[in-house]
């Protein structure tokens, strides 16, 4: 049986086996044409080959950055005199994305290779899987995952007789969003409250326990097996020529047949909600979609006719993201949407900067007393004005990540405020 | 640093610096005269740059920077006060408002906090906050300090200094993001012996010491600078006085001595100091003792000393001050100087882990090693070395707690100069009132060699005058001195005087103390 609602329109290279049991398993992921990627790189590619063929692909980090991958591994130091390590970021928690899990869920072995290839290609000689702790399905799959790769040879010392060693841990969140950032999923690793770090130093200068480190998302590192596999220019046949390759788009909320779906970069966004998603619920309309996880701006009905490459996605006023689609229909309130998604961020919010910590706080105070009939019109200028004061002035960007759906709904769903607004000032005079 | 290709040129707000590579933009606005303004740094602690409130505008940056972390650049322009760096301050000033009781009328630090200051300095008499604000109450984190969980601002400043400085992080946030507030790890309450400092560091009225608290308000506190008495260490403090008493003392900074800090036990100590019942007037010893006016009592000290009493011994206490002990050694050698003695009382040595030059010395004496100096000696028990001396005798301060029955009965003649008339003291023939270090101007000399000043605070009870005053009337009346006008020029005699002293005067001793002259070569030597 096939993967929920797979679909002809995709580009399945990621996603191949997802549904497949087998593929879960060392056996079956080797029959599947797994290790081979791995075999080659360490056996017959130095790491500067490795670094060499990713940045020919194009790859950019798939985490919600975007920032090449292959350019991120160059930046490690080239001597090894202090340990180098590889974090992979599996703490999906971004509202609406679910991608990295279905990857670790169906093919722990392909993260592995990744984590591998990628560790050999910097120079690690230990790699940590950092897994959102509230996975609790998917933690086993790739414990056993580890456990098989060790017992064949793929982890541990002297790896496929190359010479080259690693060592792999699985490290479990204990449930804080910010634990995703990566200088905060740093201290979280290394025992620390989650908090992110000033930038510089970057972490590929001092990075976990103070040593040169690079953290990658989950599905930049899984697809790093296929571009060794097939090359460089393989990979770029799809997408553009500043998003190559594939991307997942995790899809969810008022959607016909939500999932996780491959495409390439520079498939249609209007055709990724329609066909492959089979568009809104029976009876109703698309009113806003988040292409990229909430913390991007919200795009409205008549903006969707975008490309999902990065640079689509940014001329139509929003961001790839980490590709965690949420579509909203015509029955949602925006107020109600935006006021849950800034209630998060409050919750969320490590606290370290004055602007995130209070302005996320206030700023759902204000949604919440909008929603509730309370709502003056001098709050949309207010609720601007401490959206701007968020934004850009704070260790990471998770404070911009708040402002940003508040400013894109009253940007393009101001009426929805202002009728809240009227309600509540018709029943405060009691009409 | 002299070297040209080593310091970089940044220019802040239209002034242009020469910097070493490595200064931030905020030490550099300083030698500008630019104070940025700052909750979360604090130059004795690591900068996390999370208050994010001294964001500088920086010509070709993309972004806001905080300048307590980001080091300047050669050529690197920096605007602190264009719009931008304006509009970005104001709001972290109405960002920390949003949950802050403003309970300024009945806080403690009003008239002393950054966040008030920055409120009016920013101009922002008004809120734009009409939704309620959180509550947290207020819970002890020590005995002895309270934590106002509404005022605080998370600066986690306190948190920094348990965690580098007294190397003891048992304080944390709790919970985050605006739900976030300070405590013990455990929840329970620490002790730590310089748990004060959360304090004064803290920039707001979030940490406050319960022996403080409501006492004054921080405009009322007149503040002189001074010398904590309380052990051989000679912490550099503020003494906070109001209505003629000590209400606080709190640290100076003093890179070669206490750095930022002091430890708690000094606090007590110096709030305490000089408070009770005092000696306020001269006296002598007729068929009981009875106070006198200065005139009689000098000459008849005066007297005393011409009648060739014999040799004199005495007991003086190392709480007294350079000039004191140097007077009373010049006194008793009028009459022939054959010994004098101090008690060092002893207690545990509490070491500052992460600055570790200051310690709570186990010597719980300012002066120990200026009374060496002046030829007084240590003495497990000073008062058995004179108790039966028959010549002249000579007490300094000392309280004679625990003096033997019959203490200085055999003395020829019994002076006694002290802050307070203990049973014992009253069997002197003559006592001169003198004034404790917080009434007077003088020096310490602390453990290192290092003599520093203190400053005046309080006024002196009654008639009692500081020892250089009345001892060197006494010497001009004896003819064997001038009457000094100053503790300065006291000094100048006993540098005259003393080797160790050469060289050294108030002023040039200045408010960072100098060393004396054997400490100066160890020093060289050291370095």
């Amino acid at each position: 049986m096939a993967y929920p609602h797979s679909h002809p329109r995709e580009t399945r290279i990621l996603s191949e086996h997802f549904g497949e049991i087998e593929a879960t398993t060392l056996d079956g992921w080797i029959e599947r044409g797994g290790y081979k990627a791995v075999e080659k790189a360490l056996g017959s590619m130095s790491r500067e080959q490795v670094i060499e063929v990713v940045k020919e692909s194009g790859l950019r980090g798939r985490g919600g950055a975007g920032f090449p991958t292959g350019l991120k591994w160059s930046f490690m130091p080239k001597d090894d005199t202090l340990p180098h390590y590889l974090v992979c970021n599996a703490d999906e928690s971004e509202p609406g994305t679910f991608k990295d899990r279905e990857i670790m869920r169906w093919t722990p072995h392909q993260l592995l290779e990744g984590c591998i290839i990628g560790s050999y290609a910097i120079g690690a000689s230990h790699c940590y899987i950092y897994i959102r702790g509230e996975f609790v399905d998917v933690i086993p799959v790739v414990n056993q995952a580890v456990v098989d790769a060790y017992s064949r040879g793929y982890l541990g010392r002297d790896i496929l007789g190359s010479g080259y060693s690693l060592e792999l841990t699985v490290h479990l969140g204990a449930g804080a969003y910010i634990a995703g950032e990566e200088t905060g999923m740093l201290n979280s690793l290394e025992g620390r409250r989650a908090e992110p770090r000033i930038k510089p130093p970057f972490p590929a200068a001092k990075g976990a326990f103070g040593m040169p480190t690079t953290v990658n998302n989950v599905e930049s590192l899984a697809v790093v097996p296929h571009i060794v596999t097939n090359g460089g220019d393989w990979y770029r046949q799809w997408g553009t020529e500043k998003s190559s390759g594939t991307k997942l788009f995790s899809c969810c909320g008022h959607l016909q047949k939500p999932g996780t779906y491959e495409i390439a970069m520079d498939f249609n966004l209007k055709d990724l909600l329609y066909d492959l998603c089979g568009g809104p619920p029976e009876g109703r309309e698309f009113k806003a979609v988040i292409p990229g996880g909430s913390s991007v701006p919200i795009l409205a009905a008549d903006e969707l006719d975008a490309e999902c490459s990065y640079e689509g996605l940014e001329a139509a006023g929003s961001m790839v993201g980490s590709g965690g689609l949420i579509a909203m229909d015509d029955s949602t309130n925006m107020v109600h949407a935006v006021r849950r998604m800034v209630e998060f961020y409050a919750h969320e919010s490590c606290g370290q900067c004055t602007q995130c910590r209070e302005g996320t706080y206030w700023a759902a105070k204000i949604l919440r007393r909008i929603e509730r009939g309370g709502g003056r019109e001098e709050d949309i200028p207010l609720l601007l004005d401490i959206s701007a004061n968020m934004a850009g002035k704070t260790i990471c960007v998770l404070s911009d990540s708040a402002a940003a759906p508040i400013v894109s709904s009253i940007q393009k769903f101001q009426d929805d405020y202002m009728a809240l607004i009227a309600k509540g000032q018709h029943a405060a005079v009691g009409t | 640093m002299a070297d040209a290709s080593s310091t970089q040129k940044v220019t802040i707000d239209g002034h242009e610096v020469m910097v070493p590579p490595g200064t931030t933009i905020l030490d550099a606005a300083e030698r500008v005269g630019v104070v940025l303004p700052r909750y979360c740094y604090h130059p004795g602690l690591s900068a996390p740059a999370l208050c994010r409130m001294c964001l500088v505008e920086v010509e070709g940056a993309p972004k806001l920077l905080p300048s307590c972390v980001q080091q300047v650049q050669d050529d690197m322009v920096v605007h602190t006060t264009s719009a931008d760096a304006r509009k970005a301050r104001r709001a972290v000033i109405e960002f920390l408002l949003v949950n802050h009781p403003l309970d300024c009328p009945i806080c403690d630090a009003a008239g002393q906090c950054e966040l008030q200051d920055y409120a009016f300095e920013t101009g922002q008499l008004h809120t734009r906050v009409t939704d309620p604000k959180m509550v947290l109450g207020r819970d002890n984190v020590t005995p002895e300090i309270v934590y106002f969980g509404d005022r605080c601002i998370l600066c986690t400043r306190c948190v920094r200094f348990m965690d580098e400085v007294a190397q003891e992080p048992v304080l944390q946030v709790v919970q985050r993001g605006h739900k976030g507030y300070i405590d013990t790890m455990t929840g329970d309450l620490f002790e730590h012996a310089f748990s004060m400092n959360i304090v004064d560091v803290c920039p707001v009225g979030a940490l406050v010491n319960e022996d403080f608290l409501f006492k004054a308000r921080a405009w009322d506190l007149d503040q002189a600078p001074s010398i904590c008495p309380g052990c051989s260490q000679g912490c550099n403090i503020s003494l906070g006085t109001k209505e003629n008493q000590i209400r606080r003392a709190k640290p100076r900074p003093n890179m070669e001595v206490n750095s930022y800090w002091m430890c708690d036990e000094g606090r007590k100590t110096v709030v305490n100091w000089g408070s009770g019942d005092r000696l306020e007037v001269p006296m002598l010893k007729g068929d009981s003792l009875l106070p006198v006016d200065w005139q009689r009592a000098l000459s008849a000290l005066t007297e005393a000393l011409r009648g060739e009493p014999g040799a004199a011994r005495g007991v003086a206490s190392a709480g007294a001050s350079n000039e004191a002990l140097y007077i009373l050694r010049r006194l008793m050698e009028v009459a022939g100087f054959d010994g004098g003695y101090f008690a060092v009382p002893m207690a545990e040595e509490h070491v500052l882990a992460g600055f570790p030059k200051l310690a709570l010395r186990s010597e719980r004496v300012p002066n120990a090693r200026g009374a060496e100096l002046f030829g007084f000696e240590r003495s497990d028990d000073p008062y058995a070395e004179v108790a039966s001396h028959t010549g002249a005798l000579f007490v300094l301060d000392d309280p004679l707690d625990g003096a033997p029955e019959g203490f200085g009965a055999s003395a020829a003649i019994f002076v006694y100069l002290g802050t307070r008339l203990s049973p014992a003291a009253r069997r002197a023939d003559i006592v001169i009132p003198v004034t404790t270090f917080a009434e007077m101007e003088g020096t310490f000399t602390n453990f290192q060699g290092r003599v520093q000043r203190f400053a005046p605070a309080l006024q002196p009870p009654g008639l009692a005058r500081p020892l250089w005053m009345s001892g060197s009337a006494t010497l001009e009346r004896l003819g064997t001195g001038s009457a000094y006008r100053s503790a300065a020029e006291t000094f100048a005699a006993l540098a005259g005087d003393y080797e160790e002293f050469d060289g050294l005067t108030y002023e040039s001793i200045g408010p960072g103390g100098s060393l004396i002259a054997s400490a100066r070569t160890q020093t060289a030597r050291a370095g």
